[in-house]
C-alpha cells in the first residue's frame, strides 16, 4: 500500500463520515460539491471533510483509492458511497437517511 | 478542453447501444452538461455500478474533459 492510499485509509476510518470535497463546508469552491455539503446537512448528520484543492497528493489519490473519477466523494464507516449525483439520488429515495441510521453515525450538534 | 453534448452521447451509446439518453446542457457553454442515461444494461447493478459503467463508455474523460457532468442513470420501466 502507498502512503497515500494509506493515509486515505486512516483517514475514511478514522470517522464515520467523511466527505472530500473541493473548498470547505462553509466556502465550497465547486457546484458539486456544495451540493454533496447541503445534502449531508439535511440528512443532519455530523461529517469531517477534506479539502482536495490543499493537497494534490490527496487530491489524485482519492480517485485511485475509490476508483472513482470525481471529487465529492462520499465515505461512510469506510465504505465509499458516491459522488454528489448518487447522493443526490440517494436522498431522493430516501436511502442515504436510512444509511446513515444504519451505521448509527451521529447527528450534527 | 470541453466536448460537444453529440460526442458525449456517442460514446455513452457505443457501450450501451440499447440506452435512452438525454443530454442537457446545463450552462449553455459546452462544458456543463446533465445526462439522464436509461438502459436495461443497468438492471441488478449498484448505483456505483451503473455510474462506473457510464464512466468507463467515457473513456476516462470524467473529471478531465469533462468537467461537469451531472448523472442520472435508471432502468427502463
Amino acid at each position: 500500500m502507498s502512503d497515500t492510499s494509506q493515509r486515505l485509509s486512516e483517514i475514511v476510518n478514522n470517522s464515520d463520515v467523511v466527505l472530500f470535497m473541493k473548498g470547505t463546508p462553509l466556502f465550497p469552491q465547486c457546484g458539486f460539491s456544495s451540493r454533496a455539503v447541503a445534502i449531508l446537512e439535511h440528512c443532519g448528520v455530523a461529517f469531517d471533510s477534506v479539502d482536495v484543492l490543499q493537497d494534490m497528493e490527496i487530491r489524485q489519490g482519492i480517485k485511485e483509492f475509490s476508483d472513482w473519477p470525481t471529487i465529492p466523494q462520499l465515505y461512510v464507516k469506510g465504505e465509499f458511497v458516491g459522488g454528489s449525483d448518487i447522493m443526490m439520488e440517494m436522498y431522493e429515495a430516501g436511502e442515504l437517511q436510512a444509511l446513515m441510521d444504519e451505521a448509527q453515525v451521529a447527528k450534527a450538534s | 478542453m470541453a466536448m460537444a453534448a453529440d460526442d458525449i452521447e456517442a460514446m455513452i451509446r457505443s457501450a450501451l447501444p440499447d440506452a435512452v439518453i438525454e443530454i442537457t446542457d446545463l450552462a449553455g457553454d459546452g462544458d456543463h452538461y446533465a445526462a439522464r442515461v436509461t438502459s436495461a444494461a443497468f438492471a441488478g447493478k449498484s448505483r456505483i455500478a451503473q455510474h462506473r459503467m457510464v464512466f468507463d463508455a467515457l473513456g476516462g474523460r470524467m473529471g478531465g474533459a469533462l468537467h461537469a457532468l451531472q448523472l442520472t442513470t435508471a432502468v427502463p420501466n
